[in-house]
């Protein structure tokens, strides 16, 4: 110790300066992102202490398209094909509330058989989302089957999506009156075909992953997520449903044709990223007895959309409208000054929300179940970042 | 400035267009309807004069308790719904004069509170009636010189209140923007100010971190949801 000490003294005679260690140099910061293929367009910087992370900083920004700028340039009617861009994946959920928000302005109805098309298209897409969630969770818990099933899978949805809109991804389907276009012929019984043979596939996905021991132990127990953090920190959808919380908003504010729907709100209380993994596969479970009520009772014919004046517009005011998306409650904000064009639009997305529970959750994780807890928040980058 | 000029001429010129159709459909509206090109065609104020006009519109949606199967309402009369009404009664009884109600309308009510109120009305609506945070969003009204700010709560932990979304709005001055932060309330605002903040420049007294957020890391522009920012080429 004396020789330390008669070196730092020779040191500082010589002019250097002595840096002791500190708590910050035994810590090592980590930017998680954007260029991680873990973490999607996003970043988060992290301070690990050895193997445990110790603070966590989300940075996200890289996918900001000033979405809700863009809508101030737009009529009603122009805005739609943009605004599914934030999420693709789920492009039918986006739109959806956008256009229940501007029939509340406006003052347009939907015709009883665009609500039922509607709402099926709805909830294809969220199958769509779904599945392409899980290919993702898999692969980053180095389970490539689980990349490759939901992938090929999820074809099928999208073929049917194809049928039903003409685009495979991005279809620009919901339009504030209804929909675009009818359904095609022969699409009832397709569907049907579809949804049991994928319903037969999601009791393999249980069997290979969900029942998996190795997945079991990767996710049961690790980052928890009380219900009354869950609560404090206003995270939504299976992030929520995972904490305990039944809340969905299809059963608490049903929308068009929900109420006639009968499904249970599925939730589990263990609020650990196991949880979080398998609310949204029960989603799935549960959306193909929704697809298949839907139609069943969908009208056998009628009008599908409202017929809408050039530019539709509304008395001055305001409406706030939510529907449940892949990734939790999805609401728009939208006021009108009485012009065809909004005068202010705010997409309030469940990305956004879930954020918040990121650094909750890191602070006090081992890095290596980093991937386990920031895939199971069902989170979009470029939704949070619009 | 002169964009913005042209801005507030189309939307009067279209305003008229609108209180025309209005005569054909209903007779009524006309008369509150305000004249062009006085403060009262804001869009924000006109809502709160007449709170008749927005209700007229025939309107599909669900009412009732969560989950019980309701009809399509038809909001033709103005009178609100009991539920809503309730708790709005109960917030205006607590505080009387310091909330200033807006609107009651099915599974919607709105609020309006000076700045140095809303924490008070935030925790009571917390603690007494069970509201928990959802959203927050800000508006810029160059033409009153204000930015409104406005908090949507929904409720997980109330089963009757799951479907209601309450807001509180709130005003600032566009010159010096500074409200007062709610994070000590509802955690989950933390990241929506700080939005709100690089968005239209509101700085929220008492936030950890008023740091930019979404934009670039060398943004050196005024906040882009002002109404004077532009986009270029449009």
């Amino acid at each position: 110790m004396a020789d330390l000490e008669d070196r730092i003294n020779e040191s500082q005679k010589m002019g250097m300066q002595i840096i002791k260690e500190s708590e910050d140099d035994r810590l090592m910061t980590l930017s998680v992102g954007p260029q991680h293929p873990g973490s999607g367009h996003f970043r988060f910087v992290v301070k690990l202490d050895g193997d445990y992370i110790v603070h966590c900083d989300p940075d996200p920004g890289y996918v900001h398209r000033g979405e809700e700028k863009m809508t101030e340039y737009r009529n009603f009617i122009q805005n739609i094909p943009h605004l599914e861009r934030p999420v693709i994946h789920d492009s039918t959920n986006i739109t959806y509330s956008y256009s229940l928000a501007v029939e509340e302005l406006t003052g347009i109805e939907v015709p009883r058989r665009g609500q039922f098309i509607r709402a099926i298209a709805s909830e294809l897409n969220r199958q769509v989302y779904t599945l392409y969630w899980l290919a993702i969770y898999g692969i980053f818990l180095g389970h490539s089957t689980m990349f490759m099933w939901p992938t090929g899978d999820r074809e099928l949805f999208i073929d049917l999506l194809e049928a039903l809109t003409g685009a495979r991804v991005t279809h620009a389907f919901n339009i504030p009156g209804g929909v675009r276009n009818d359904v095609p012929n022969g699409f009832k019984d397709r569907c049907l075909r579809q949804i049991s043979y994928y319903e037969k596939r999601l009791k393999e996905y249980e069997d290979i992953f969900y029942n998996n021991p190795l997945v079991r132990q990767r996710t049961e127990g690790v980052g928890i997520l009380t219900k009354e953090d869950a609560i404090r920190l206003g995270v939504t959808g299976s992030v929520l449903r995972a904490s305990g919380v039944p809340y969905d908003i299809r059963k608490a504010e049903p929308y068009d044709v929900y109420n006639e729907i009968d499904f249970k709100v599925q939730y589990m209380k263990t609020a650990d990223s196991f949880a979080r993994a398998y609310v949204p596969f029960l989603d799935m479970r549960e959306s193909c007895h929704i697809l298949r009520q839907l139609l069943d009772k969908m009208p056998e014919a009628g009008e599908v959309r409202a017929k809408l004046q050039a530019n539709p517009r509304g008395p001055p005011g305001e409406a706030y409208r939510r529907v449940e998306s892949g990734r939790g409650a999805l609401g728009y904000y939208i006021i009108s000054d009485g012009t065809p064009k909004p005068y202010r639009v705010k997409i309030s997305v469940g990305s956004f929300r879930n954020m918040l529970a990121l650094p909750h959750l890191l602070v006090g994780a081992k890095m290596g179940d980093m991937p386990v807890i920031y895939w199971a928040l069902n989170y979009w980058p470029v939704e949070a970042d619009r | 400035m002169s964009s913005e000029a042209n801005h507030s001429n189309n939307s009067n010129n279209n305003f008229v267009i609108i209180s025309n159709e209005f005569n054909k459909n209903n007779p009524e509206i006309t008369t509150t309807l305000a004249p062009p090109n006085s403060r009262h065609d804001h869009p924000l104020v006109s809502t709160f004069s007449s709170s008749s006009r927005l209700a007229s519109p025939p309107l599909t949606k669900t009412v009732g308790s969560p989950g019980s199967p309701s009809t399509p309402l038809r909001r033709k009369e103005p009178e609100p719904p009991a539920f809503e009404k309730g708790i709005a009664s109960e917030i205006s009884a607590n505080f009387g004069q310091m909330v200033q109600i807006i609107f009651i309308k099915p599974l919607r009510i709105k609020l309006a509170v000076e700045p140095p109120n809303i924490v008070k009305v935030a925790t009571f609506l917390r603690d007494n009636l069970g509201y928990d945070h959802e959203s927050v969003a800000g508006t810029d009204y160059p033409k009153d010189d204000q930015i409104e700010v406005i908090y949507h709560l929904g409720s997980y932990s109330r089963e009757d209140l799951a479907g209601q979304v309450l807001s509180i709005a709130t005003r600032t001055n566009r010159d010096d923007a500074r409200l007062p932060t709610l994070i000590n309330v509802y955690k989950s605002v933390e990241y929506h100010e700080r939005e709100t903040f690089e968005m239209l420049g509101v700085y929220f007294e008492g936030h950890p971190r008023n740091e930019r957020f979404l934009l670039p890391e060398d943004w050196a522009d005024i906040p882009p949801l002002r109404k004077e920012f532009r986009i270029k080429g449009r």
